[in-house]
């Protein structure tokens, strides 16, 4: 019986419609109650944060991580990960399948979910779509559901085949599941003698780089819609993964308005850093989808501004740094997120682009949560999960990538000013990270 | 979530993107565009006063001084002038090549970068199939690193042995160069474009020097988007449109190794951008015709042309070690506060 009062703080329940001073009485691992400052009836005996000038909010909930286990805990583990996670003020993160070997099954969703992997916070395992990840034979969609899985996804191996990608979509749909495509037409960006390694333009052909067209990623995602068009009865989600493209997004944006079950997420990258932050061949610039051109990125904000994008997701994604250390066409795709997305989600959408915050936390938590139906998460009304987030909105602070908790440090954002410090993290009643403010 | 509904369009002006660090040291050459007007100047100085130094008193200027060159690809032209350079200023030099050493056992670029300097390297000269390899080994070993060719990328010491070149025809005896130098003149680079660091090089080059680049190839070989690649730079896939505008023309071998997947129909290549006798002698009498080879005969030249009066082939080739010597002598000399010799 553990208690817990979160007092003097101003709450921020989007889904709730609350935004007001309140004190909230954690217990059990759920929202007790919710009250007026120093209204409280049941606090006796329980352990206060204070939580005075600071903002409280539902723990946030990245819906695309990739914590590297099973197989790569070299990268990052699960612990590491969901620490990190805590740290940038999450509660729960939906953890990608592509893994060794690939969490295709019961097993390894359970395991990864197993008290021994010592989250500090909910993981949501996301399984493959079809085994091994090869786009071919697809999996036991209710077998992974009741396992504890909350979408399914090929992710880097997007399915290419309409007739495979319409029966996951069909399938998926059956139990209830949401399918995760990461878009991209691999025929246009892999060649006989690599890969490519950024986006396609003026700065790949300048830096030598073989380029991915926006094509490639905008194709995919609207043959996916076209499928969804033809399972409409069935109520199929598709769900598009870090969407980098203005196309993509129109794409999305008219299906949308036909009323098709079609979300999207987009990663801070993709609204923050363009082609030119590669620079001369940063390989922390460098990721998958890569980073677009201006005008692209300027899409990314308006259609967050305007509603279109359901969620911010952060595309963690760890790597060694001697992996990072190396030729940029040698290099893996990906960056870590997690201890950045709400620094820099309150500096520029909120502080710079004048998004109202309700809304920026929203994206970062009720509408994620919402979107893969993980029930109790993303709000703090009474009887929800006691995930919560507790920052001050008006400290300013540096990222120092050396001081991370995830166990990789390729981030692009090293040095950079973000706003709004989490003090506390709070996961199913317990802190689970504290960083309050020297006095 | 209701729409914004600021009948302003908000201005949502991005992050800065920063300053490049590059290069490290001020002796390294990695791009064509590190180099100011007045380094491009007394580079071309050098290159002619080295040229004529008596070799008895030159090979003193770099004497016993370390040299590595470290190549991932092979090299007929490059190497050995790169070679012949630092040795006729005195500098020791070691060759590593990829396919007999630790490189084959996977041993990193940092690391062999790392190791050449632990044994002494006071400059390394790399060749890599990667683009950007260079500063990778600059960033990683802060020594001078002259980029020998990365790549897709960049090739600066041979823009400016074929600056040295087309200066020696079309404005003799200059070497103090200006924005003004090549004005009015056009220069055409044809073939392979896309794959070829010599091109991008030039494109950089050149245009500084006031020349026009006038890019020609097919689509294929050479994307839309290479005209903004910077200022000064045109496409004009006609080449017989191309060569009459041309005071110098510069042909490019396909690179098969790059060509990853793609399919030319090699014949209807020849049949637009070859160059012939006939096609130089109809469109562009007086032009100088370069090559940095290698020269696939019969291909994008014909023999008769290669060997022909107007090309000037052999003479970038003579050229290459003048400009090496002084791109080496800079690499060694630079005023350093690091990387230095110790």
């Amino acid at each position: 019986m553990t208690a817990l009062v979160i007092r003097g703080g101003h709450l921020i329940d989007p889904a709730a419609g609350v935004d007001a001073a309140k004190d909230i009485l954690l217990k059990d691992g759920r929202v007790a109650e919710i009250a007026a400052p120093g209204k409280l009836k049941s606090a006796n005996g329980a352990e206060v944060l204070d939580a005075t000038g600071l903002t409280v909010t539902p723990g946030l909930v990245d819906i695309h991580v990739h914590l590297r286990e099973p197989g790569q805990g070299y990268k990052e583990t699960i612990a590491t990960g969901t620490a990190a996670a805590a740290a940038g003020g999450f509660t729960a993160v939906a953890a990608m399948p592509n893994t060794l070997p690939v969490n295709d099954s019961p097993e390894i969703t359970r395991w990864m979910q197993a008290p021994e992997r010592g989250a500090s916070i909910r993981v949501f395992p996301i399984a493959a779509a079809t085994r091994g990840s090869k786009g071919e034979a697809i999996n036991d969609y209710a077998a992974l559901k009741s396992a504890g899985a909350v979408a399914v996804t090929d992710d880097g191996h997007p399915i290419l085949k309409d007739s495979v990608m319409r029966e996951v979509l069909a399938a998926a749909a059956r139990v209830g599941l949401s399918v995760i495509q990461h878009a991209e037409d691999t025929r246009l960006t892999q060649f006989a003698g690599g890969v490519a390694s950024m986006n396609l333009g003026p700065v790949s052909f300048r830096l030598g780089l073989r380029g991915m067209p926006a094509e490639a990623e905008s194709g995919l995602v609207e043959r996916d819609i076209r499928l969804v068009t033809e399972l409409r009865d069935t109520r199929a989600h598709l769900h598009v993964a870090h969407i980098s493209t203005a196309a993509a997004v129109a794409a999305v944006r008219q299906a949308r308005r036909n009323g098709l079950r079609v979300t999207c997420e987009v990663a801070p990258h993709h609204f923050l850093l363009s082609e030119e932050h590669v620079g001369l061949y940063d390989t922390n610039a460098k990721m998958n989808p890569p980073l677009r051109s201006a005008a692209d990125r300027v899409a990314m904000i308006e259609a967050i501004l305007d509603g279109v994008v359901d969620a911010i997701a952060t595309d963690h994604a760890p790597h060694a740094v001697h992996e990072k250390e190396v030729e940029f066409e040698n290099a893996p795709n990906g960056i870590t997120g997690l201890e950045t997305a709400l620094g820099l989600c309150l500096r520029w959408l909120h502080g710079e682009w004048k998004m109202p915050l309700g809304r920026v936390l929203s994206l970062l938590s009720a509408q994620p949560a919402a979107l893969l139906g993980m029930k109790g998460r993303g709000t703090l009304i009474v009887g929800s999960f006691a995930d919560a987030v507790i920052f001050d909105p008006k400290a300013e602070w540096t990222y120092r990538a050396h001081e991370t908790r995830s166990k990789s440090r390729n981030t692009p954002f090293d040095g950079w000013t973000m706003q709004g410090k989490v003090r506390w993290t709070v996961a199913e009643g317990r802190v689970v990270y504290s960083n309050p403010a020297e006095s | 979530m209701s729409p914004t509904s600021s009948p302003v369009r908000r201005q949502l002006h991005p992050p800065p993107v920063p300053a490049s660090p590059f290069p490290y040291h001020p002796g390294s050459l990695l791009s064509a565009s590190d180099l100011s007007l007045d380094g491009i100047s007394h580079i071309l100085t050098r290159a002619t006063v080295l040229e004529n130094q008596d070799p008895l008193t030159r090979d003193r200027i770099l004497a016993k001084r370390r040299v590595a060159l470290l190549f991932y690809e092979s090299s007929t032209r490059t190497r050995t002038s790169f070679e012949l350079a630092a040795k006729g200023l005195g500098a020791d030099t070691t060759l590593v090549s990829s396919l007999s050493s630790s490189i084959e056992k996977g041993e990193s670029l940092k690391d062999t970068g790392l190791t050449l300097r632990a044994l002494g390297a006071e400059a390394i000269i790399l060749r890599h199939n990667s683009s950007g390899a260079a500063w990778l080994l600059e960033a990683e070993t802060r020594l001078p690193v002259l980029n020998a060719g990365d790549g897709m990328h960049e090739h600066p010491t041979q823009a400016l042995l074929d600056l040295r070149t087309i200066l020696a025809h079309l404005r003799p005896g200059t070497e103090a160069v200006n924005a003004e130098t090549l004005a009015g003149v056009t220069v055409s680079i044809a073939g392979d474009i896309l794959h070829s660091r010599v091109a991008r090089s030039n494109m950089l080059l050149l245009p500084r020097l006031g020349a026009r680049v006038l890019l020609c190839g097919p689509k294929e070989l050479l994307p839309d988007l290479a005209a903004k690649a910077g200022p000064g730079i045109a496409i004009e896939r006609d080449f017989e449109a191309a060569l009459p505008q041309s005071q110098a023309v510069m042909m490019l071998r396909i690179q098969a190794e790059r060509l990853a997947g793609l399919q030319l129909d090699l014949e209807e290549y020849k049949a637009s951008y070859q160059l012939t006798g006939q096609r130089l002698a109809r469109h562009a009498p007086a032009a100088i015709v370069l090559h940095p080879g290698p020269i696939i005969r019969g291909l994008e030249v014909t023999a008769g042309v290669a060997d022909g009066p107007q090309s000037v082939i052999l003479e970038q080739v003579r050229n290459g070690v003048a400009i090496r010597m002084a791109v080496v002598e800079r690499a060694l000399l630079a005023e350093t506060g690091n990387g230095g010799r110790a």
